[in-house]
């Protein structure tokens, strides 16, 4: 079930097996049979830990949604909350169990990925802390996404950290490696850039030096740590992505490693039936590296996805085809045991071809051919301090308040801010069109850095693109030879800065890091004698990059061709607080009041 | 040793917890728990209702749980607590006929499940939580009498009752399995004393079979389950306890243990023994004597395959061996059996050593814990590190940690930390000496917490000292809850800030909000620049107001409009949100934020306009969201004043205004430009058509579609707009009214 996990460099089913072997300690300490009351945010997570046969396995036999009111009705002896920290849902679980009239009822809660102090004295408060006879935590940080990823899945994290200094997911962050090192062996390396990094690597440091004494055996599987500020580079989450994971992402919304697509694409035709009723579920897909051809071509440029699935359709026709040529009874029994394996083959190639289909309607769509023509005159440096007619035609078409902030905020980066006139008229356009209570949004926007005016009469971006070599021009989409085709020409200035990293290192590159926001750093971590790794020749160092406040999917994309490139001798994990793309992380950024009607 | 007067209750039992605790239960049900040096630790009690009924009968016992106590009332009812560190109480239920206490009764912990076995004339009944049953052992015949005494096994697996008819029955204890009943001592006509019953090894290798030991006055009697039985005399008055593997006889002067000398060393130290391990012995010996016979004697043991077998039982034997020179010798015998093996494991032989040399160190009468090796291995090292911290050897407690290389983390550590709780009471010492001294012996061995010895100190009273303590506590967050506990608030919150950990800032926070004024709280935070952020997002969640008059005292302008305008969206009168709005206004002026304050002006200014557009035309804005029309509006009159004619009519093309398009005829009209007004007369919808034609002054166009509506108000309307000039109109209208009032 997530063997996919076990594939990669590092085999992070370790974690994922940790993680489970802990909630199904906790569900053993609840003699008796279950209900589970969820934090709805956490059943998209969990999923990923654990199916709900692992449940049921334990005496799960009732799921609800938690909210306000009494519970519903359930014979179970247990009934136990899983749920964040957060005291507004401390209120709902008081209300819960107050108007429970079940007497011999058992209630726990179980507190992802972390008890809170706070929330027990709400309970308190509440009066209802007593009835529950287990308060446990169950610390669930980083999240296995796939054989080299992971995320917190905190949502939250840049808003919190960067508008609201609210640091509260860089201790998880720090809590999450220090779990990892522990699984992993310590991490001897610590590279960084950013303030949110700087805090995340005192604190480890500070969490080591707590633990002092208790050294960790383990052979370190990793060699170095970095960690990356999301507002190191806020360019590239803007840009719209195109890869075809990144457009599937961009398009449709991946969540959880499930995308919901039309179901018009996927209408099952069976010969000699009229297609007449077709499915209005949307179509649910699970998007991992388990399936085989998903991950040849999730990292690929768009426009290299279509010649890979038409090779792809002629390899299964062919083995298809073999079965003319098998003979003999050994050869029909060979082939028939492929059979299973083939036909998952040709309806995984059927699913991504729809796909495909879907997103090729749209980005060959002149909007979306715009919209790429413009961003990418930013990232080259067009005219970058003017107005852009296009996106006052946005506006005045009133088009999606995201897609003109995306525009907007990326103009802003690529012109290391916008003089007040241009971005006084832009802010007007906003309000004017999309309505007043956005200033709170632009508020934000410009808090986080996205937005500013420009102060220095110097526009620093150019040197960075020039050095960095964020623009290639001749991007190779098919054959890529560089991170590039990512973007198809833009090289992610995070994916670049860990390039240079591991070779040639930072140092030739001081002049821009110091342009780029906050410290940059190196720390080393002792390791016992004996743990020092006697590294074989030609074998890969492993590196952890962690993405505080979000990563997309071009990025890992772009890490992954890193990884894979013949001569880079290095291999990739990533990590991040929440996969994002530019809308989920502009929408996290937005401030949304209720429309009030007078 | 301590001697103390006892100032309280009448006690009725006394026993010791499994920690070393000993335990004084008085008549009343309360339970006094002093240290191994006679210092009161705590109290609990057994019940309320015990203290009108009393205890009449107490026992202490031991279950896989913790320590017990059971105890029975003058009511004739039990009650139980299985584990007194996590005390529950638990009433047995009533057992028939019962008056008084029993003629005598056991606690038996069998299947998680602790339940009392008791006699009562010539009944037997067990009690559990929910029942009280009757039981009859098998093959003990009703003749036999009824039951006097009772006794279980140290492991809860085997009972034995004796009758006052002198019948002695032994069985297991969940009463299925009956191994003998014999008559011991006809003669005996008075009942033993004590009762007890301990495990031996019986002929049959490895298989262990109970016997019974019952003391007389001055006789001490071993019944085996074969009817055998041996005598040994008593000098003086003693006290038998059952153990593990022997019964421990306690005199006023000395102790001794009863134990079946073990299979190994019979084999060994039988006259005339063959055994593999009696000949490497024999041929040690000779060794040493420098005689040839030594050879002989490996010969014959190596011709029959046998030394691995003859250094192992020489290493087992050693370990069951007290006198420290039959060890020496044993052991030596190994060490020389083991030079004549190629392959064999030393791994025994290691252990053996090193456990002797423990049990030898620990059964000197200085220390004083006499154990058996066998005991040794049940109760394991960590227990017998633990007992010594608790007699306070602390430094042979070390020696044995280091000796028997056991992590620090379980060992030293483990007995500094017990040193130091114990260092910080030394009331003679001063607080910095104290201080000290607990750091340089402790230093930073790993897993002493510093949080839990200060905390201790703060229990002793000494403030002063447990802040000292504090500081060298590496993690931070630990020291928190401490320093809260000691009134130290403003240090409790520097701590937490520094140790990341957000949950503990606002644990903090939320104490100091409690604790101190509002005025003094609001300094405190502000000085906290994190705690202070962390508290915001708390009241953006749960105390709006708070949040303004945090933005206030800071000065914040930007954060207090932007207050204000979050404010402002919650009103539902307009009047109110005019007035938020305005406030928003100022702040954003203060900031200097001048778009943002010439923004929310143009906010309200339209809010207005919209309202009297409302009231003046009727139909409109009302029924729209004023998200949507603000905008539109805001557009429309910005492109009329520029008089950006063609950009309005684009706008007009670009999408279905939401607002609908009578806004861009008066907007056009207002700037006096009824020709591109003209333009969208005939896009209004068909209620607002007269509206639009009166707009532009068309009176025939409003007539006309006045009549087409065949509506009387606005034929009214039209006619009220018209002069004398506009003959043919006012005719068609009066016409059209009549024939609609005919209908």
């Amino acid at each position: 079930m997530a063997a996919h996990l076990s594939y990669g460099r590092v085999n992070l089913n370790i974690l994922r097996e940790a993680a489970r072997k802990e909630l199904r300690e906790f569900l053993d300490k609840c003699a008796g049979s279950k209900a589970i009351v969820w934090d709805e945010y956490l059943t998209g997570p969990f999923g990923l830990i654990a199916q709900y046969s692992l449940l049921k396995e334990h005496e799960v036999e009732k799921m609800f949604t938690l909210k306000s009111g009494r519970l519903p009705s359930a014979d179970v002896k247990n009934i136990i909350f899983f749920v964040r920290p957060r005291l507004e849902l401390m209120d709902i679980i008081a209300e819960n169990v107050f108007r429970c009239h079940h007497s011999s009822r058992d209630f726990h809660i179980l507190f992802v990925p972390r008890r809170s102090m706070l929330c027990e004295q709400r309970l308190k408060e509440q009066g209802v802390l007593g009835s529950f006879i287990n308060i446990d935590e169950y610390i669930l940080d980083l999240i296995p996404y796939d054989g080299d990823l992971l995320s917190m899945e905190y949502e939250s994290a840049f808003r919190e950290c960067y508008l609201e200094n609210d640091q509260t997911s860089l201790y998880h962050t720090a809590k999450g490696l220090m779990t990892l090192q522990a699984l992993y062996g310590t991490i001897p390396q610590i590279y960084g850039k950013g303030d949110c990094a700087r805090h995340v690597a005192n604190m480890m440091l500070r969490m080591k030096r707590e633990f002092a004494g208790t050294q960790n055996q383990i052979l370190p599987v990793f060699d170095t740590l970095l960690l990356l500020d999301r507002n190191v580079d806020l360019l590239t989450p803007l840009a719209t992505q195109l890869t075809y994971e990144g457009l599937i992402d961009e398009i449709y919304g991946i969540n959880n490693g499930y995308v919901k697509l039309p179901p018009e694409k996927f209408a099952q035709k069976k010969q000699g039936e009229a297609s007449k009723d077709l499915p209005t579920e949307p179509k649910k897909l699970q998007l991992n590296s388990a399936e085989e051809l998903y991950a040849e071509i999730r990292d690929k440029n768009f426009n290299a996805v279509g010649a890979a699935l038409s090779k792809k359709a002629k390899i299964i026709s062919a083995a298809f085809e073999e079965r003319h040529n098998a003979k003999t009874v050994g050869e029909i029994k060979q082939f028939v045991s492929q059979l299973p394996h083939m036909q998952a083959a040709r309806s995984s190639l059927a699913n991504h071809t729809s796909i495909a289909e879907l997103i090729k309607d749209i980005t060959t769509s002149e909007a979306f051919f715009d919209n790429l023509t413009v961003e990418q005159e930013f990232m080259t440096g067009v005219d970058t301090d003017k107005v852009n007619t296009y996106i006052e035609d946005c506006i005045a078409q009133k088009d999606p308040l995201i897609k003109i902030l995306r525009l907007v905020c990326m103009q802003s980066v690529c012109n290391n801010g916008l003089k007040q006139k241009v971005l006084d008229y832009y802010k007007r356009e906003i309000l004017q069109t999309y309505g007043y209570e956005h200033i709170l949004t632009l508020n934000n926007l410009e808090k986080g850095g996205l937005l500013k005016p420009q102060t220095s009469s110097r526009n620093n971006y150019p040197t960075i693109r020039k050095t960095l070599k964020l623009w290639m021009e001749d991007a190779n989409e098919q054959n890529p030879n560089d991170i590039s085709y990512v973007y198809s020409g833009y090289a992610p200035l995070s994916i670049r800065l860990t390039q240079v990293l591991a070779r040639p290192g930072w140092r030739s590159i001081e002049e821009v890091l110091k342009m780029l926001p906050g410290p940059h750093f190196e720390e080393r971590q002792q390791l016992p004698s004996g743990l020092h790794k006697k590294r074989q020749q030609g074998e890969n160092r492993t590196t952890l990059v962690f993405f505080l406040g979000g990563v997309t999917y071009a990025e890992i994309a772009a890490l992954r061709f890193l990884s894979q490139m013949e001569d880079s001798g290095m291999e990739y994990i990533i990590a991040t607080t929440k996969l994002v793309n530019g809308t989920t992380w502009i929408k996290s950024l937005m401030d949304r009041i209720p429309p009030s009607c007078f | 040793m301590t001697l103390a007067s006892w100032k309280s209750g009448p006690v009725v039992q006394l026993g010791w917890t499994v920690s070393d605790e000993l335990l004084c239960i008085q008549e009343d049900g309360s339970v006094l728990i002093y240290d191994l040096f006679g210092s009161f630790k705590r109290h609990f009690s057994m019940g309320q209702e015990v203290v009108q009924t009393q205890v009449l009968e107490a026992k202490v016992f031991h279950s896989p749980y913790g320590t017990g106590v059971a105890i029975v009332t003058g009511s004739s009812r039990f009650t139980l607590a299985t584990n007194i560190d996590d005390l529950k109480l638990r009433r047995l239920p009533e057992v028939p006929g019962l008056q008084g206490k029993p003629s005598c009764w056991v606690v038996l912990t069998q299947d998680r499940q602790t339940k009392v076995l008791l006699s009562n004339g010539l009944d037997l009944y067990i009690v559990d939580n929910t029942s009280c049953t009757a039981v009859v052992p098998p093959g003990l015949s009703p003749q036999a009498g009824s039951v006097v005494h009772m006794s279980v096994s140290f492991s809860y697996k085997y009972l034995a009752l004796f009758t006052d008819s002198g019948h002695l029955w032994t069985g297991t204890s969940n009463l299925f399995t009956c191994l003998s009943v014999c008559l011991p001592v006809c003669l005996c006509i008075y009942q033993p004393l004590y009762l007890s019953l301990c495990l031996t090894r019986c002929r049959r290798p490895k298989s262990q079979q109970p016997s019974v030991v019952l003391m007389w006055d001055r006789l001490l009697l071993v019944a085996g389950v074969c009817n055998d039985t041996i005598q040994f005399p008593l000098e003086d008055p003693c006290v038998l306890i059952g153990e593990l593997d022997g019964v421990r006889i306690i005199s006023s002067t000395n102790q001794e243990l009863l134990q079946e000398v073990p299979l190994v060393c019979q084999d060994i130290f039988k006259i005339a023994s063959m055994a593999p391990g009696a000949l490497l012995l024999e041929a040690h010996r000779e060794y040493e004597k420098l005689s040839q016979k030594a050879d002989e004697y490996l010969r014959e043991i190596k011709e029959q395959s046998m030394l691995g077998e003859a250094v192992k039982q020489c290493v087992e034997a050693a370990g069951h061996e007290y006198d420290t020179n039959t060890q020496k010798s044993l052991m030596r015998a190994a060490s020389f059996g083991k030079c004549f093996l190629t392959d064999f494991s030393p791994d025994q032989f290691v252990s053996t050593c090193r456990e002797l040399r423990v049990l030898n160190s620990v059964r000197e009468s200085s220390v004083g814990l006499p154990l058996t090796h066998a005991q040794f291995k049940q109760m394991t090292v960590q227990v017998l590190i633990d007992r010594l911290v608790y007699r306070q050897f602390y430094p042979l407690a070390i020696e044995i940690c280091r000796y028997l290389k056991i992590p620090d983390y379980q060992g030293v550590s483990r007995v500094l930390k017990h040193w130091a709780s114990c260092k910080v009471q030394q009331k003679d010492l001063s607080d910095e000496a104290i201080a000290r001294a607990v750091c340089v012996k402790v230093g930073d061995s790993p897993g002493v917490s510093y949080s839990d010895i200060a905390a201790r100190a703060y229990e002793c009273g000494r403030t002063e000292l447990a802040i000292k303590l504090l500081d060298f506590e590496a993690r931070s967050g630990e020291q928190v809850p401490l320093l809260l506990k000691m009134k130290r608030s403003q240090l409790a919150l520097s701590k937490a800030v520094e140790s990341g950990d957000t949950d503990l800032v606002y644990t903090v926070v939320s104490y100091l909000k409690n604790e101190m004024n509002r005025g003094d709280f609001f300094m405190t935070l502000r000085n906290q620049p994190v705690a202070l952020s962390l508290y915001r997002q708390f009241c953006k969640l749960q105390e709006q107001e708070t949040l303004k008059d945090l933005y206030n005292q800071d000065d914040d302008h930007q954060e207090l409009a932007n207050y204000y305008v979050t404010a402002s969206y919650k009103e539902k009168r307009l009047e109110s949100r005019l007035s938020l709005l305005q406030s928003a206004v100022d702040e954003y002026n203060k900031a200097k934020n001048e778009f943002a304050a010439k923004a929310t002006e143009d906010e309200m200014r339209l809010l207005r306009f919209q309202r009297k557009l409302d009231d003046e035309k009727g139909a409109g804005l009302l029924g729209l969201s004023l998200q949507v029309g603000t905008g539109v509006v805001l557009v429309l009159k910005s492109l009329a004043e520029k008089e950006e004619w063609e950009e309005l009519e684009k706008f007009s093309k670009s999408k279905k205004s939401p607002i609908g398009y009578l806004a861009f005829v008066e907007v056009c009209m207002k700037c006096n430009n009824k020709y591109e007004a003209k333009k969208y007369v005939s896009k209004v919808t068909p209620e607002q058509k007269v509206k639009a034609h009166l707009a532009v002054s068309d009176l025939e166009g409003a007539a006309d579609a006045a009549i087409e509506r065949r509506n009387e108000a606005e034929m009214g309307a039209v006619l009220s707009r018209c002069s004398a000039s506009d003959r043919l109109v006012i005719d068609r209208l009066n016409r059209a009214r009549a024939g609609a009032a005919k209908k």
